[in-house]
């Protein structure tokens, strides 16, 4: 496999990794709404709490590390940018 | 003090810029105490601000495509995310999103989860891939990718249609906010907004818009946030309202339990006159309904506004900016950062404020009192005058009820510092805000518009020998063109009969994600299967729309049909996004492969490092 190949395989798997993430906290926790307001986050109830605040929160934490692993790879592979000019 | 270029001194630049800003609220402030009336302070607020913004705009004139259409590619990271958060946060999130929250409680939220959970779709599948591709509108890289002017012009069709859907719904908001503030009729509101978004991008383009829209951002997010910080204190709620509201929380649902949730009946509300467009609580705040449907209603609407998200042209163009593919990825993550600080409020607003109005053990509390003392407060008058707050004594027992306090959405944003008893200048900076989340979202729009006129039906098939000077003229016109034509259609007010926001995230999802995301993921993806996925998906996705929209659907069938499986209008790109990947698939699949010279066209976008595919000038 070339090194293209290799960079992209990864890549590829790294964008399912974060779209696993992204689907729990964007549609499974919300499938179990009911279940999850009985209990209780900061003293909200936790799918009040998701929807309020929680999942948004998730969403810009897991794009940071996205963003980070993603770099990490593009540089293992030799395909990192120059310092931006 | 300034040493190097502009691109090294923005810090410098807009940290001044917001402390100039500061200086203004305090000097307001002042004014305020010395007795200049409130009407007088909210006029300066918006012209102080629409001034500065015209002010940049003049000054990021360019006579360069490069920059009238990317702005040279040189924003740095966290400044093209505060713009994107700017261009993505309109007048309707900012004055109507708090207000939804309170009426609709925890069903309503799913716009939240939708509005930002989209960004992970935009990072991980386009984004860094349409930068390294360096097209300058979304149409490009459709065109380019498939090849040919017809797949090019199919896309610009359903850009054209979403963006225009929801431009209209800016304009008018920029129109309503302008003629409060003012003191003018709707109409003239109208298009002195207008001319305010024209002035901030007609001569720089792109450029232009960027610089507006990182100081409109700043606005808007102090106009956001000070005054849900104040409150908070205030009423108790604590210091840091996002993690300490829970008693607060806990305490609506009693007070739900002790006044009962009644649902009026449309009779009435009708006898007793509510004008238009105002509601009144019959929801639990932060209760989750039971049921599957309830579930499905919650999840189709999260997906559809996140797909919708990531196919939107004036959100994912703002990423052709940044000077890398990885700033490009990076600055999704600041927008998504920038855009969390104001959605992560509104909801904290709305129980704050839901809490002042409700709680009979507060001053501000009028559920459960006399009518006729709820009727003598200021802002009860003030704002019952403009037909925004109005009250029905449904039961006759002169007491207010829940369910007889009626009240528009925006007055939760627009009035709570009123109720909340924080002296004026406050409200006049939220008039400002809105102003600016208005005109931020509505130029970044009618540029993604006259853009994709001016690019890709323009140069590209019309007339691919034209010189700069005659493309800059051409996009300039153009713009103007867009506006105006928006402006006189939000001028009737139709916005009640166009829908809603919500339309513009469906059509574009209906139309553009699959053929964006599989033009990427998928080198197998040809020429034809995008054209027939695109008008499939836009045209069922627009069928089903007038199917299931009872004003349209009565015009046309006479009758007004049930939602299929719940689809109802908000809702309908689930059904034209999936009728738009199946037809692509099977199109692409029975049509001849991509070329040798496409493959590696797709090979080349997806590495970062390299030349882009389509040249710097193109």
């Amino acid at each position: 496999m070339s090194n293209k190949d290799a960079h992209w395989e990864k890549t590829r798997s790294h964008m399912f990794v974060t779209l696993a993430l992204w689907f729990f906290f964007s549609i499974v926790i919300f499938m179990f709404g009911s279940e999850l307001n009985n209990m209780s986050f900061l003293g909200y109830p936790l799918a009040y709490y998701m929807t309020a605040q929680g999942s948004l929160l998730a969403f810009v934490i897991i794009l940071f590390w996205c963003t980070g692993k993603q770099e990490d790879i593009d540089e293992e592979f030799g395909y990192a940018e120059r310092e931006e000019d | 003090m300034f040493k190097g270029g502009f691109i090294q001194n923005l810090p410098k630049i807009y940290g001044l810029y917001t402390g100039g800003f500061a200086v203004f609220i305090i000097l307001m402030a002042i004014a305020e105490s010395a007795g200049v009336s409130a009407k007088n302070i909210g006029v300066m607020f918006v012209v102080f601000t629409v001034g500065i913004y015209a002010f940049i705009g003049y000054l990021s004139r360019t006579v360069q495509v490069d920059a009238y259409y990317v702005a040279g590619r040189q924003v740095p990271t966290v400044f093209n995310g505060m713009a994107t958060a700017a261009d993505w946060m309109s007048g309707a999130s900012f004055v109507a999103l708090a207000g939804g929250v309170y009426f609709g409680g925890y069903t309503y939220m799913a716009f939240l989860v939708g509005w930002t959970g989209g960004y992970v779709l935009v990072a991980t599948l386009l984004a860094p891939y349409l930068r390294k591709f360096g097209c300058y509108t979304v149409p490009d890289f459709i065109g380019t990718r498939y090849g040919g002017n017809l797949v090019r012009a199919c896309s610009v069709f359903v850009l054209f249609i979403a963006s225009f859907t929801y431009v209209t719904a800016q304009i008018n908001a920029t129109g309503t906010i302008a003629s409060r503030a003012l003191g003018i009729p709707f109409e003239l509101g109208v298009w002195i907004g207008l001319i305010s978004i024209l002035i901030c991008s007609m001569l720089g383009g792109m450029r232009a818009v960027t610089w507006t829209q990182v100081a409109q951002y700043i606005v808007l997010i102090v106009a956001y946030l000070l005054p849900v910080f104040w409150i908070s204190s205030k009423v108790g709620g604590g210091v840091f309202p996002h993690l300490m509201l829970g008693d607060e929380v806990a305490r609506l649902g009693e007070l739900e339990q002790q006044f009962g949730l009644v649902k009026n009946s449309a009779a009435d509300i009708k006898a007793a006159g509510v004008p238009g467009g105002l509601k009144y609580i019959s929801g639990p705040h932060s209760a989750v309904p039971e049921g599957g449907m309830a579930v499905w209603k919650y999840l189709s609407l999260a997906i559809c506004m996140m797909v919708g998200t990531a196919s939107l042209p004036h959100i994912l163009m703002r990423y052709f900016t940044t000077p890398s593919v990885k700033s490009a990825r990076r600055s999704v993550a600041w927008s998504l950062f920038f855009i969390f600080l104001l959605y992560s409020s509104a909801p904290m607003l709305a129980t704050l404020s839901k809490l002042s109005l409700m709680d009979p053990n507060l001053a501000t509390g009028i559920i459960g009192k006399s009518i006729a003392d709820v009727q003598a407060i200021e802002w009860v008058q003030r704002w019952s005058e403009v037909k925004q707050v109005f009250i029905a004594d449904f039961n006759g027992d002169g007491i207010l009820q829940l369910n007889e306090f009626f009240m528009r959405g925006d007055v939760v944003v627009l009035a709570t510092p009123e109720v909340a008893g924080l002296p004026f200048v406050i409200s006049g900076l939220v008039f400002a805000g809105g102003m600016a989340a208005a005109m931020s979202t509505a130029d970044g729009l009618v540029l993604a518009i006259s853009n994709a006129l001016s690019h890709d039906i323009y140069y590209k098939i019309i007339d691919p020998k034209a010189d700069t000077a005659k493309r800059l003229i051409v996009a300039r016109v153009l713009l103007v063109v867009i506006g105006a034509a928006g402006a006189y259609i939000a001028s009737f007010r139709l916005t009640s009969i166009l829908g809603s926001v919500a339309w513009a995230f469906d059509f574009a999802m209906s139309g553009l994600f699959f053929p964006l995301v599989l033009g990427v993921w998928w080198k197998r993806a040809t020429r034809e299967g995008a054209i027939a996925g695109i008008l499939t998906g836009i045209s069922s996705g627009l069928v089903y729309l007038l199917y299931v929209y009872p004003k349209f659907s009565v015009a046309i069938w006479g009758v007004a049909h049930d939602p299929w499986l719940g689809i109802d209008h908000l809702r309908f790109g689930m059904i034209g996004a999936p009728i738009c990947l199946v037809t692509m698939v099977v199109v692409s699949l029975m049509t001849k492969e991509p070329d040798a010279a496409t493959q590696k066209m797709v090979d080349d976008c997806r590495v970062p490092t390299g030349k882009a595919v389509l040249g710097k000038q193109h």
